[in-house]
């Protein structure tokens, strides 16, 4: 959906947000991180996990072999795991990407607009997300501009957030807030009311690029975000909590948050995902252990 | 008399360079023979031993990766640090075990020996196991001992501190990280010895110490896919014995049978596999190194 605000109503939109409260925020996510899920709920948990996951990789040192070996783990991670939802890599590798994932039914999604500082010219970064949709790309990962962001230039995070959901098409688009850089849980709750006014379909926490990705607390407050979105505006927008989630546990944690505050609407990946790549072989080998009641290790999941 | 009160010692595990309590909260009492209560260890559960397995495994490859120098002079260290804790360690092995305490000193002075016996061994075994072999054709061909990866064992019941020294150290020495379920009953001297190592440079993971039941345990050590090698030396009971190899064998591990230990150089080539490279002659200079 397009935004139907101007730059300057949602501006004002956002400023005029309430404060959050960060210790009840904190000893929130804190309370549900401590529930336990175990044996046949654990299997289920496990297995939603491993389907909303991005299995992504963003190197510098990316082969088109590389993507193509993650692209068949992301159809068949292992035995009859199922298919992870998208696999996540840079432009210049969409098509290889989308080549070997024809037919499958895992999305393509690419990472655009000068990933991961968005410190280009808006040409640019437009011309990048057309380029990676053309490639064949099924979702659109853009970050915003935090420099502007940070400099209370929100019409312009506004303006270029409506820009790229128009260069993008058909295809999906989330939008990496990159809270880490944002700092306090003020500026991410403005933050994404501001993307989601914008047009965004997904909201993401981070890059994964930079000190602080992913914590509880942020997404527990973007989940919130979307939930009063729908609340207000009828229209549902994903969350993509992505870098720093490594085991099964961070990751039922996460799927806990999103039941408790969102409830089953939102469980599934067409709604809620994990941008993450070395979860799936902790997912994995946690799976192993539910089959065959013993411990497994990393002999019997692939190298990465 | 001084009406101080002692400050009594907590034994806790070594697992990952620290010192934890049980990840499940217990504890359990210590006694010595005659039933006078010595201290309280901790009481290791199934998931203490899978973090301990997990630190291993993240210690394996740089501890193997370590020259064999480097790791003959940790030992070394170790044992310098246990000389000069030696009256401290004879005390505990003299209370928990009921030993006369010349007979405990005795013990840990062996120990203390063992250990700088293994630190000689680092950069030995590889030439007394290994070699160039010769065969018929324009290559170099050698074998080389190998560490086998983590080791789990299940330590001496009634030997608790030389009996763990000797079944640790060539494990060690070699290249592979172990787990060691030290001996319930007599658990406080291997306990202690976490101390020493701890303080005498060897990274943190390589030797892990569990207090506990091994009834209890060491069936989710002996079936853990990511353990290499079982060391049942310390177990009593032959039918515990056999439904932990059974266990083990699921998950192809080499396994110790309970027994006597062979010689220290038998003891060094338990936890090591062969590996035999092919050199074309003329190519290994080329090739720089052995791989």
């Amino acid at each position: 959906m397009g935004s139907i605000l101007s730059g300057a109503e949602a501006a004002s939109l956002v400023r005029a947000l309430p404060g959050v409260d960060a210790v009840g925020l904190e000893a929130r996510a804190a309370g549900l991180a401590t529930r336990s899920v175990k044996a046949e709920s654990k299997a289920k948990a496990i297995d939603l996990a491993i389907s909303m996951i991005d299995l992504t990789t963003l190197e510098g040192a990316d082969t088109p072999g590389k993507v193509r070996s993650l692209a068949s783990k992301a159809m068949r991670p292992d035995g009859d795991a199922p298919a992870t939802a998208a696999v996540c890599v840079y432009p210049a590798m969409v098509a290889v990407a989308a080549e070997a994932l024809q037919g499958s039914g895992v999305k393509v999604a690419s990472v655009a607009t000068g990933f991961p500082a968005g410190q280009v010219p808006l040409d640019i970064r437009l011309a990048d997300t057309e380029a990676a949709v053309r490639a064949g790309a099924d979702e659109i990962d853009m970050v915003i501009s935090r420099g502007a962001f940070l400099a209370g230039d929100l019409e312009r995070v506004f303006h270029e957030i409506k820009a790229v959901k128009a260069a993008s098409g058909d295809a999906r688009l989330k939008v990496i807030l990159e809270t880490g850089e944002l700092v306090t849980y003020d500026d991410v709750r403005r933050a994404s009311w501001l993307a989601m006014y914008a047009g965004a379909d997904f909201i993401k926490t981070s890059t994964g690029k930079v000190g602080v990705n992913a914590t509880l607390p942020v997404t527990l407050l973007m989940l919130q975000a979307v939930r009063d979105f729908r609340a207000l505006t009828g229209t549902q927008v994903g969350v993509k909590p992505a870098g720093g989630i490594r085991n099964t546990k961070d990751a039922i944690k996460y799927l806990v948050c999103v039941n408790e505050v969102l409830g089953d609407d939102w469980l599934s990946n067409e709604w809620f995902r994990f941008g993450a790549s070395s979860l799936l072989n902790d997912l994995l080998m946690q799976r192993q252990k539910l089959k065959t009641g013993h411990y497994s290790g990393p002999d019997y999941v692939t190298v990465d | 008399m001084s009406d101080r009160l002692r400050v009594k010692k907590t034994y806790k595990l070594y697992v990952g360079g620290k010192f934890p309590r049980s990840e499940s909260g217990r504890s359990y009492a210590v006694s010595s023979p005659d039933g006078t209560e010595l201290a309280n260890a901790a009481l290791a559960s199934r998931k203490d031993g899978r973090d301990a397995v997990a630190a291993a495994r993240k210690a394996q490859r740089p501890w193997a990766g370590q020259t064999a120098y480097l790791r003959g002079q940790i030992l070394y260290r170790a044992a310098e640090m246990l000389e000069g804790r030696a009256g401290q360690f004879a005390e505990e092995v003299a209370e928990t075990g009921g030993v006369e305490p010349g007979a405990a000193l005795a013990v840990v002075e062996a120990a203390i020996d063992r250990l700088v016996h293994f630190a000689g061994w680092t950069d030995k075994y590889t030439s007394v196991l290994g070699g160039a072999n010769p065969v018929a054709g324009p290559y170099f061909n050698h074998t080389t001992p190998e560490p086998l990866g983590v080791i789990a064992v299940v330590a001496p019941q009634d030997d608790p501190f030389l009996g763990f020294v000797e079944a640790v150290a060539p494990a060690i020495a070699t290249g592979n990280t172990v787990v060691v379920l030290a001996s319930e009953s007599k658990p406080l001297p291997a306990l202690s010895f976490g101390e020493v190592l701890a303080t005498s440079d060897l990274p943190g993971g390589v030797v892990n110490i569990l207090s506990g039941k091994a009834a209890e345990v060491a069936p989710h050590l002996a079936a853990h896919a990511d353990v290499n090698g079982l060391d049942l030396s310390g177990v009593a009971d032959a039918d515990l014995a056999a439904s932990l190899e059974a266990a083990a064998a699921e998950t192809l591990k080499v396994v110790r049978r309970p027994g006597k230990p062979g010689t220290s150089l038998d003891l060094l080539r338990q936890w090591t596999e062969y590996k035999t490279v092919w050199h074309p002659a003329g190519m290994a200079a080329a090739a720089g190194g052995a791989y």
